[in-house]
């Protein structure tokens, strides 16, 4: 372990960023021009991406048992046996992650300097996406649970945040809150993990949060149970329910479709290279948790395949071009977690990577794409772009190859590598790899199917936005270029039984869960290469046939595969409206029946009390009025009364006086003989 | 004055008492009151005196009377100035005009 003060510079720099732009941003861009906020937002995310490959480098250096650069910042929650620092550790699974994350976030900001650059909420964008940048490395580099889960909370926030960027569409304000609200129940899952995690450990005297500590004491849960499940089982579950919500897998993954409401750069960098890659992450991280649950690993592998599949089929039928690109990185996050299922975490982490690359190239050549086609995203009314985009066609068409597996580029190593992991694991099966294996063909296809639409045949936009085709400006062609070379070389990093330095690399996070004992199914391994490789090429063919060549016609195609299974596919299996009519209506009835509840029960009850404490203040005001004053009254009355009588005896006339004196005295004396006499 | 007796005496002492009373419950000037006064005092020094001699007490009775003498002296003096001072408020000294003690 070595400390470097230097590593908390590498998130804290774009949240330097963030405060700026979001404290002062507008009249920073007012006075000093959006340069001035562009500066700022790529200049701090590239000394953050400077600092993470001195990172990077500086762990080369080590040996790789010690590979670990921390450090802490302050404790942060110090309560009985729970002890938790902000800190943040550097190791060679969060080294890959800074780097994706600050590289390829780097390329969408300068990208984003071209095209944001006629929106007037300029500065705010920027502030955004820098808060982005600095949750997503809290979420990678922390160093126990709890900081990563403040990453984890703070991407899904600037998700939001920037799903709804432009809110004056109340679609957009929906996708948002949408987005937010099905993370919220991943991140639900994730929260209860933790807490039955550090309970479980706690109970067996060993309660902590940070990872390292995790993976040496992770162990006496072995054979422990929890309410008849094994706690490991339980926890990995609940991880993996926070893992389906963030990176959108069945059954949570509606989100992020509709999440490309928002600008196109922030569908590259959040809902394709690095946010959705969060649960991938944590699973890569918690391996050794995951290892000691097969139940869960089945459970992951499952879900994952089968949402490869589900989003691939609605690939085949949309019509949005960033939705086709939305449902693909559904389908490639599927693939991911197919690899954490059966153990390869290795390769699921590289197909993170090269997926960053090539999903961002494609998102971002959609992005110029749109730009050009003045905001036009409908793919049957492109086609023909490729003299008009020159730089964007190529390297979109590069990058289609990539995630096509077409060899020698990036998917294609990636992508073979979890195929052959799902075959041999002994996690995995058979099956699972054909259906690997068929997903590979339907992301060739529908990806081929979007190139010819859009950069082939005869062009469908109308007269007026023909006119205005443009090539973006370098701030955008840049990146993509830069993407292209990513999606073409990043593969180099992993050669089959000759070149693994990614492998290696990550062998002391992750460790060799799958024996690697392969060479002598050498030629197995080649041949379900050649095979997989072919079904990508039949997919692509098949595409180059109907979208293409037209024979068949696609509304031939379409009418001959049936009008209902493509209706299904074109409304995305009726799955939000599934959860629409399951969930929504029903969270709504039941808002609506509290709302009844609150304002005729609860109010009604208050206004009840109030009304009793009033009709009692009232009688008690009578009472006061009539029987306190009346009382008080009454006695004043009496005496005035009295008063008024009396005040006549006193004439004032001395004489009066003595008339009154003698009668008394004479009065006194008769009685006085009277009394005697009669005794 | 062997034909004077006890009842003599008591009967002056009556009249001049009733003379007294007489004269202060009708005069309306406070010097007439105050004159009414003395009568009703000396009726009482007459009684005084009288059942002195007739009863052979001592000089109880004739002591008494000086008292009520020199009392009625000093009345007089205070009831003058009073009688005075009335005056020189009110400028009458009608006692049923003098029904308030201030102006």
């Amino acid at each position: 372990m070595t400390v470097a003060p230097y590593v908390a510079l590498i998130p804290l720099l774009p949240l330097a960023g963030a405060t700026v732009l979001g404290l002062a941003g507008l009249p920073l861009q007012r006075r000093l021009g959006k340069a001035a906020v562009s500066w700022l937002a790529c200049g701090t995310v590239a000394a953050s991406f400077v600092l993470a490959v001195a990172a990077f480098l500086q762990l080369t250096t080590l040996d790789p048992e010690h590979r670990l650069l921390l450090v802490r910042l302050f404790p942060w929650i110090h309560v009985g046996t729970l002890g938790v620092d902000v800190a943040f550790a550097v190791d060679p699974l969060s080294a890959v992650m800074i780097l994706v994350v600050t590289g390829i976030g780097g390329l969408i900001h300068l990208y984003s300097v071209g095209y944001m650059h006629e929106d007037p909420a300029y500065w705010r964008f920027f502030a955004y996406l820098n808060l982005f940048t600095f949750a997503m490395l809290t979420l990678v580099l922390g160093d126990n649970l709890l900081v990563m889960f403040v990453g984890w909370e703070g991407v899904g926030l600037c998700s939001w945040a920037l799903i709804c960027f432009w809110h004056q569409e109340l679609a957009n304000t929906r996708a948002g809150n949408k987005a937010f609200i099905v993370n919220r129940i991943g991140d639900f899952g994730f929260v209860l993990g933790v807490f039955l995690l550090f309970w479980s450990l706690d109970a067996r005297g060993h309660g902590t949060l940070v990872f390292r500590e995790l993976a040496t004491h992770a162990r006496l849960l072995a054979g422990e149970t929890q309410w008849g499940v094994p706690v490991a089982t339980l926890v990995t579950l609940l991880f993996f329910v926070g893992a389906t919500g963030k990176s959108a897998q069945i059954p949570l993954y509606v989100w992020l479709p509709d999440a490309m409401a928002g600008p196109t750069p922030v569908s590259a960098l959040i809902h394709a290279a690095t946010m959705v890659t969060a649960g991938v992450y944590m699973i890569a991280r918690l391996n050794f948790l995951f290892a000691m649950a097969p139940a869960t690993l089945a459970v992951v592998a499952v879900i994952g395949a089968s949402t490869a599949v589900l989003a691939a089929t609605i690939a085949l039928a949309q019509n949005d071009i960033k939705r086709v690109l939305a449902y693909s990185t559904v389908s490639q996050l599927g693939y991911m977690f197919l690899a954490m299922g059966v153990g390869a975490y290795a390769a699921g982490v590289f197909h993170l990577m090269t997926h960053a690359f090539f999903k961002a190239c494609l998102f971002l050549g959609s992005g110029s794409v749109i730009h050009a086609m003045s905001g036009e995203q409908d793919m049957r009314k492109m086609g023909g772009l490729r003299e008009k985009l020159p730089a964007t066609s190529t390297t979109f068409i590069v990058a289609t190859l990539a995630i096509a597996g077409i060899p020698p580029l990036a998917g294609f190593f990636s992508k073979d590598e979890i195929l052959w992991q799902v075959y041999s694991s002994p996690y995995g099966s058979p099956t699972l790899w054909a259906v690997g294996v068929t997903v590979a063909g339907l992301s060739a296809f529908y990806m081929f199917r979007q190139v010819f639409m859009v950069f082939f045949g005869p062009c469908h936009a109308d007269h007026e936005t023909a006119h205005h085709l443009h090539e973006s400006p370098a701030t955008m062609t840049v990146p993509l270029w830069i993407l292209m070379g990513g999606s073409v070389l990043a593969g180099l990093l992993w050669i089959p039984h000759v070149f693994l330095p990614f492998e290696a690399w990550l062998e002391p996070v992750v460790g060799v869960h799958v024996a690697v004992a392969h060479h002598a199914e050498l030629a197995v391994e080649l041949s379900l290469t050649l095979f997989s490789v072919l079904v990508a090429l039949a997919g692509i063919g098949l595409a180059y046939t109907i979208y293409y060549r037209r024979r068949p016609d696609p509304a031939v195609f379409g009418r001959v595969l049936g009008g209902v299974p493509h209706r299904i596919l074109l409304n995305k299996y009726y799955v939000d409206e599934l959860y629409e009519l399951l969930f929504v209506r029903g969270v709504l009835l039941v808002c609506r029946m509290a709302a009844w509840f609150d304002l005729r029960v609860i109010d009604g009850l208050v206004n009840l009390s109030a009304a009793i404490v009033r009709g009692w203040a009232w009688a008690s005001g009578l009472f006061d009025g009539y029987v306190v004053d009346g009382a008080v009254n009454a006695l004043a009355d009496v005496a005035q009364f009295v008063g008024r009588r009396v005040r006549n005896l006193q004439s004032g006339a001395i004489n009066a006086y003595l008339y009154v004196v003698l009668i008394g005295v004479l009065g006194g004396v008769l009685l006085y003989w009277s009394l005697v006499s009669a005794s | 004055m062997g034909d004077l007796s006890l009842g003599h005496f008591v009967v002056l002492g009556g009249i001049l008492f009733a003379l007294g009373l007489f004269c202060v419950l009708t005069r309306r000037n406070a010097i007439g009151i105050l004159m009414g006064i003395e009568l009703v005092l000396n009726s009482a020094n007459i009684n005084y005196v009288a059942f002195a001699r007739y009863n052979q007490t001592g000089y109880d009775g004739q002591v008494f009377a000086i008292f009520v003498i020199m009392l009625a002296a000093a009345e007089a003096a205070i009831g003058l100035a009073i009688v005075l001072g009335i005056y020189q408020s009110f400028e009458t000294i009608d006692v049923a005009a003098t029904d308030r003690l201030r102006q």
